[in-house]
């Protein structure tokens, strides 16, 4: 749906029209409500100036509060309780003096209409009563409405519902059919389509609780966490790779799997927080715990070269503040970034109070801490491989001390010209021309080293680790033991990479073979831990040897390298030194040569490094950022510790002395005190039901956020959640098994005049299913779709050219096994260039969070559904399982085919004019085909072609049931 | 529900977008009170969003000078100091440390700190009018030295690509904001019925960093987002009907769609079924029209020697031509990428080959662009724009050959077509550092190009999120000067 850039079309009969349904939500009150009546102008026509944000304030006069507002200004006051007439508000607001008249002329904003001014003027004269903003009251434990149909309600929820029905005079719908009931809550519940013999079975099912067990059926089934899991990771704005321009492969599913598992166990919602904000915080935390706080880690990391680390590691915190404010408070936090929220009371300053609590994570705009999981581990099931131990943990030789295969080389120090890590970390250059880490390289970091050589030419490199003091016994590696594990070594000359033709190290940790740098898979490396009775030592110095493939011309060029350590997080190198050799010496026979192949990439392998939460060690302070400036805290106001927001707090009844940590937060968000969490959790929970929350601005609770529409229902509604353990099935039952979203959506004419957004619910919506649920549904209208749950991200076939537009070519190969047709949270998702099916139906980019996707309704929509390759292999499948489902020719059987096509897809029988249009279109087909028999064969794949069909039938039901799957009757949940 | 209702439940959902967004502003309850200073306040025109036709043209709040955009982004941030700006100064103190004074409080993306500065070392011409100096690199652009407007004083906010493209499009540094054409297309709509309204082309070795955060757009309906037309194979994705069926045979797909879909509109009533149905027709057109747009066919073979375009050879000389016949056909925001202008001095991006090949590319068809357009008529109509997201440092940057690292306080753009006045606006300091005089600043070029369009920058809004968000967030200054 679109919303108008600030239209309106003024006429007397909107304007009337408008008076006229307004009318069904205020009735005429003998009180003014603050909340529902002043609020709003005052928010919209003073707070600006006159509000929380202090910096910007006015006359040191401010009106969201009552002590503001009574305040003595020296005689008067803006507001006097009960006088109208000696209120300074009421004045200016009246005044015909353009210098005294409020708003002021240059504020651009527009005088109060009479009725405004009327409404302030009764508000002050019934004595001004000022009352907290709703969502930051506690929650109300009001009585469950009296209704008079008595019969309708099957829930409480339907009593909130019905009463306002009722008060406007609006009986609700009638409950939808069987065949749609089980099509909407099998697509809400699980996203996929019941079969037919489901559908025939419920419809036919004589007993009374016949649709409440199917509820039950649906919540228990695993493809539900598939459904919820999607809803929950738009929040969690989970993506496969970095974003920014290089966007690069990350591997988050085990997080995304996590999500799944834990909808699927109904972890309750406190725990579900608790885990993801904090779970390492957690005492002796799981590995499944820490997989949770992966939730933060799906932060960008921007790879592009000469960036500052220290700037997105700041830009990522900012995100992570602004997600976890529009996640559980639905509150706009991310405005009190630059300056004091102008509308809702939080402020500069607490803005990076809750920036304190993630400001002390490890992770630099880099890889950070990470650990291993396998496919199928979340689950349970893990797949056969075992990760890969740590280095240093088994006992063995390794191979003894080796010399060099040319002793003769003479090495040559290098020049340094720099030394970093990828996130800023430094080393001190020590006399003997070798570099130390000064013991701030974070998890996985990356050495970049830039050196002058002094020779024309190299042709070998030399990589000496070497022992210090300062390391943990001595090195020369940072793990505890002293070891490292050297995952990659890249060398560039001017700017152009240099192959390596091999390698050779002194000596190599048992399954830690040098060659493991060679080859690109970051999961491979060199390391030298030796056995207890091993003669060689561990901790002494080693080297390695790198040899170019040929020897390259430097001259004054700078040389720069590159280590990494991609494998286990604190095994850096500490202490080292290189050297460069201009010698041909001819690569020796037996030694290890890079893999002809490079890996495709690592996201489709089995086994993952998942970016987790860990916090530094040395804790950093928090400064607030003058106008938002990371380059400008301020030095003067002094660090900050983490800290709530007040206003929120305010609803606690026991407050919390001190904040420490993320840990703290989660707790403190998830008490069944926090007024906002259970309110926001259940209004998205309504939201993807209804097609539009209680609540429509889902993300904005705040003072300029919209007013509930039914607020009594949204506290009784969070009430319930705490008071069942948070349990979000329980509430998916309360919410699916009410008679409120059972009613029939079909549009019902007399209630165009009286409530046409439907707010008050009177009938349900008819929503078009989101990007992932269209994929989905054609796959199991095909019969095609993979039901296996979790593992690495697939990749279905997209249209050629996705990657035209990026800066990488990245090789996207369809998957030709049962991959291809996974569901499509599966599908891998590139942040600069989406699956182009998703994009096209309104999948966020997942940048940053999304609470609520789009709605829209466009032409690429169409040219998609009608020829994207993977909808017409859809559409073939869906052709193959008919043939295969009723085989023989005749025409009644063509008839069932088409009719069974359309049953498939509708989940119902389709109406006679919907197949006679069906039939028409496809009779033509047939006769064309039979003249082209070309074109036929191209219509079908191979299953089609061996199942004996003649081609044109085989070819017209392919054309046909690609028709059904672009009906709008198949994308829609009615 | 019969068509009379139909209609009419159109008509209310129409009024109803107004009113749901007069909701979100308000809180229910609030009465009808507020609408008139509603009204009063918006300004943006009368005429409402029709969510079955997002892109029906409309107006905009004032007369515009132009109707639609052409922005020849040049990717990678080109050298204004080795294209337009000749520093003689800057030559006589090459190899010298830049003064202190000018290097404080700077941040760069690759410099260390300790690099000299560097003239250009190409041939300069002061040429037409206006004086404009150019440099032997783009021979073809004197022929436009007086018909464009010169900004020889922007400036940017940002050193890395990406976030500074964003911002070049978006007006943020991060992704997720709507870019410029979605928010004209928003305000605007587009005269074409065929053709998307935002179109995005590109040519050069690769794709533009940032890829489709550039054209999102953003928290706005998807309706307003860009879409990449390929100068090779098909136009858009998935415009090619599966093999096997023909173009009467695809009509017939279409017919029984549509059917489909006016057999459920009679059963339960849902005016977004009939946006379904309106969608499904354009697809229909777009098939037909997209590759008939692509066909250089009926193009003399004098035209195609102006741009130096050749049938059915990708090229930027190919999409300024394809720019062209765009904005014939109605489209209203033409959006080219040519990459690789990040002449660090690298062996594949120096100053010397790289740009000479960059410029070789790029000149002769920019041009091209302006004088076609022109001599067509629709050059009054149509705003071409081009420049790169920042400039470069007048110090050398040594890598393997010496280049220049990103600059953000200075560098220069051009602007071409209709209320915009021809000449020089801005100027540096002599060593190119940064701007003396008359500085444009990203925010103000976007008010600037709003402005041409019809939008004050501060009343073309949407409200995201608890707060209205615009091209300029909460900057900006219309530049009044270059307005013709």
């Amino acid at each position: 749906m679109l919303h108008s850039p600030r239209v309106a079309s003024p006429s007397l009969a909107v304007l009337l029209f408008l008076i006229h349904s307004l009318q069904l939500f205020a009735e005429p009150p003998a009180r003014i409500g603050f909340n529902d009546q002043i609020r709003p102008i005052l928010s919209n026509t003073c707070f600006y100036c006159h509000g929380p944000d202090e910096k910007h304030r006015e006359a040191d006069l401010r009106l969201d509060t009552a002590e503001g507002a009574m305040a003595d200004l020296g005689g008067y006051a803006a507001i006097v309780p009960g006088h109208p007439e000696k209120s300074a508000l009421v004045e200016r607001i009246t005044t015909h003096d353009k210098d005294e008249a409020m708003p002021p002329s240059k504020s651009k904003k527009a005088r109060l209409s009479e009725e405004q001014i009327a409404l302030l003027t009764k508000w002050i004269e019934q004595g001004a009563d000022y009352q907290g903003h709703w969502s930051f009251m506690p929650l109300s434990k009001g009585a469950v409405p009296e209704v008079k149909l008595a019969s309708w309600p099957k829930n409480p929820i339907d009593h909130f519902i019905l009463s306002r029905l009722e008060k406007a005079g609006i009986p609700p719908s009638m409950e939808a059919g069987r065949t749609t009931l089980i099509r909407r809550v099998s697509l809400d519940l699980i996203g996929l389509l019941p079969s037919p013999e489901e559908v025939d079975a419920f419809a036919s099912d004589p007993l009374p609780d016949a649709y409440e067990r199917l509820v039950d059926r649906l919540l228990a089934n695993p493809h539900y966490g598939e459904r919820w899991g999607r809803h929950w990771l738009d929040q969690a704005r989970y993506a496969d790779s970095n974003g920014y321009t290089v966007d690069s492969d990350r591997m988050m599913w085990p997080y995304r799997d996590w999500v799944i598992k834990s909808l699927n166990d109904d972890v309750p919602f406190d725990r579900f927080t608790i885990e993801q904000l904090a779970g390492d915080l957690l005492p002796k935390p799981s590995k499944s715990e820490l997989v949770a706080t992966a939730f933060h880690r799906n932060t960008l990391i921007n790879e592009e070269g000469g960036v500052k680390p220290e700037q997105f590691r700041v830009e990522a915190v900012i995100d992570r503040v602004n997600t976890t404010g529009a996640v559980w408070l639905g509150l706009t936090v991310g405005c009190a970034q630059c300056h004091s929220h102008k509308f809702d009371p939080i402020s500069h300053r607490e803005y990076y109070e809750m920036f304190a609590f993630f400001n002390q994570g490890e992770d630099i705009n880099n890889k950070g801490a990470t650990i291993e999981i396998v496919r199928g581990e979340i689950f349970g099931q893990p797949i056969a491989a075992e990760p890969a131990k740590p280095p240093g943990t088994e006992i063995n030789e390794g191979t003894p001390v080796r010399k060099p295969p040319n002793e003769t080389t003479v090495w040559t120090p290098a020049q340094y010209l720099e030394f970093d890590t990828s996130t800023g970390a430094g080393f001190r250059l020590l006399e003997d021309n070798s570099l130390l880490s000064d013991g701030r390289g974070a998890s996985n970091d990356v050495y970049r080293i830039v050196a002058k050589t002094g020779l024309k030419q190299i042709s070998a490199i030399r990589l000496r680790v070497l022992t210090d003091d300062s390391l943990p016994h001595r090195g020369p590696g940072t793990a505890s033991n002293g070891n490292f594990v050297l995952t990659g070594f890249d060398i560039s000359v001017g700017g152009e990479e240099q192959p390596i033709a091999t390698a050779f190290a002194d000596h190599e940790q048992a399954n830690y073979p040098i060659s493991g740098v060679l080859d690109d898979n970051p999961k491979t490396g060199w390391a030298i831990n030796t056995g207890k009775e091993s003669k060689v030592k561990m901790n002494a110095p080693h080297e390695a040897l790198f040899v170019l493939s040929k020897p390259i011309v430097v001259s004054d060029k700078p040389v720069e390298i590159r280590l990494h350590h991609d494998l286990n997080q604190s095994y850096l190198i500490g202490r080292f030194a290189i050297d460069f050799s201009p010698e041909e010496s001819g690569v020796p026979e037996g030694l290890p040569k890079p893999p002809k192949v490079k890996r495709e990439n690592d996201a489709t392998s089995d086994i993952a490094q998942l970016m987790v939460m860990k916090e530094v060690e040395k804790p950093r302070e928090t400064f607030l950022f003058q106008r938002g400036d990371f380059l400008r805290p301020d030095e003067k106001l002094g660090p900050l510790n983490p800290g709530v927001i007040g206003a929120v707090n305010a609803a606690f009844s026991t407050k919390s002395a001190r904040f420490g940590n993320r840990l703290d937060l989660a707790r403190w968000l998830v008490s069944p005190e926090n007024p906002l969490t259970p309110r926001v959790t259940m209004n998205r929970l309504w939201m993807r039901y209804f097609g539009r929350g209680i609540v429509e601005t889902d993300e904005d609770f705040g003072s300029q956020g919209s007013a509930p529409t039914h607020p009594e229902l949204l506290d009784w509604l969070g009430s319930e959640f705490i008071r069942r353990e948070w349990s979000l099935k329980a509430m998916h039952r309360l919410i699916v098994t009410s008679a409120t979203y059972r009613q029939s959506s079909t549009a019902r004419p007399e209630l165009l005049e009286k409530d046409p957004r439907n707010l008050l619910l009177a009938r349900q919506e008819r929503v078009r299913v989101e990007a992932e649920i269209i994929r989905d549904t054609a796959l199991s209208a095909s019969g095609l779709l993979d039901e296996r749950i979790g593992g690495p991200s697939v990749r279905p076939p997209q249209p050629d050219g996705v990657y035209s537009f990026t800066q990488t070519a990245r090789k996207w190969t369809a998957s030709l096994g049962p991959d291809r047709y996974r569901r499509a949270l599966y599908t891998a998702f590139y942040r600069s260039a989406p699956y182009p099916l998703f994009t096209t139906f309104d999948s966020p980019d997942f940048q940053s969070v999304c609470t609520r996707r789009a709605r829209s309704n466009t032409p690429l929509q169409a040219l998609t559904l009608a020829n994207d390759q993977a909808f017409f292999e859809m559409a073939q499948g869906l052709a193959a399982r008919l043939l295969k489902e009723l085989p023989g020719e005749s025409d009644l059987i063509s008839e069932a085919r088409l009719k069974r096509a359309l049953v498939l897809c509708f989940c119902r029988m389709p109406s006679e004019k919907e197949l006679a249009i069906v039939r028409g279109y496809y009779d033509g087909q047939v006769a064309a085909l039979q003249n082209d028999m070309a074109a036929a064969s191209a219509l079908m794949n191979k299953e089609l072609a061996a199942s004996g069909t003649p081609p044109p039938v085989a070819a017209a039901l392919v054309c046909a049931a690609r028709a059904i799957l672009n009906a709008d009757a198949f994308i829609t949940r009615e | 529900m019969n068509r009379a209702q139909l209609s009419e439940a159109e008509r209310r959902i129409t009024h109803d977008i107004t009113r749901r967004h007069f909701f979100g502003r308000c809180g229910v309850g609030l009465g009808a009170l507020a609408l008139n200073e509603l009204l009063a306040e918006d300004g943006f025109g009368n005429q409402a969003i029709d969510p079955a036709r997002p892109m029906e043209p409309r107006a905009p709040q004032f007369p515009g000078k132009i109707k639609n955009v052409i922005f020849l982004f040049m990717a990678g941030g080109p050298s204004q100091l080795d294209l337009f700006e000749d520093k003689p100064k800057l030559r006589e103190f090459t190899g010298q440390i830049p003064p202190p004074s000018l290097m404080a409080g700077k941040r760069f993306a690759f410099l260390k700190g300790n690099e000299t500065l560097l003239g250009s070392n190409r041939k300069f011409e002061r040429v037409g009018e206006c004086g404009i100096t150019l440099s032997e690199l783009l021979p073809h652009h004197r022929q436009i030295a007086d018909e464009v407007c010169w900004l020889q004083g922007m400036t940017t906010d940002v050193f890395n690509h990406g976030p500074a493209k964003l911002f070049m499009n978006t007006g943020f540094q991060v992704p997720g904001r709507p870019a410029m054409g979605s928010w004209v297309t928003y305000g605007l709509g587009s005269e074409s019925r065929d053709l998307p309204g935002f179109v995005v082309l590109q040519s050069g070795p690769r794709g533009p960093r940032g890829g489709n955060s550039l054209w999102s757009s953003g928290f706005l309906p998807t309706s307003y987002q860009g879409v990449p037309f390929r100068s090779g194979g098909d136009a858009i994705l998935n415009l090619r009907s599966p093999k096997g069926i023909t173009p009467e045979r695809e009509r017939s797909f279409y017919d029984t769609v549509s059917a489909l879909n006016h057999a459920r509109l009679d059963e339960v009533g849902d005016p977004e079924i009939m946006t379904r149905i309106n969608a499904y027709e354009m697809a229909c057109r777009m098939q037909t029209s997209a590759p008939e747009l692509m066909e250089f066919a009926k193009e003399t073979p004098e035209t195609l020697a102006l741009y130096g375009a050749e049938a059915g050879k990708p090229s930027f000389a190919n999409n300024c031509l394809l720019a062209r016949r765009m904005v014939e056909r109605g489209v209203r925001f033409v959006q080219l990428y040519h990459t690789d202008w990040d002449h660090h001095g690298d062996a594949k991006n120096n100053l010397s080959d790289s740009i000479e090949q960059r410029c070789r590319e790029v000149d002769q068809a920019s041009v091209a662009l302006v004088l076609d357009l022109k001599r067509r008529g629709l050059l009054k109509d149509t705003l071409v724009i081009w420049g790169g997201e920042f400039g470069r440092t007048p110090m050398g940057e040594n890598r393997a050959t010496v280049g220049r690292d990103h600059h953000v306080d200075s560098f220069t753009m051009w602007l071409a077509g209709g209320g915009v006045k021809p000449g020089i606006f801005g100027a540096t300091d002599e060593l190119g550092f940064g701007v003396v005089e008359n500085k444009v600043h990203v925010h103000d070029l976007h008010a600037t190009i709003l402005h041409l369009l019809g939008f004050d920058h501060e009343k073309l809004t949407y409200r995201f999120q608890g707060r209205d968000f615009r091209l300029t967030d909460v900057h900006g200054e219309l530049v009044k000067a270059i307005l013709a």
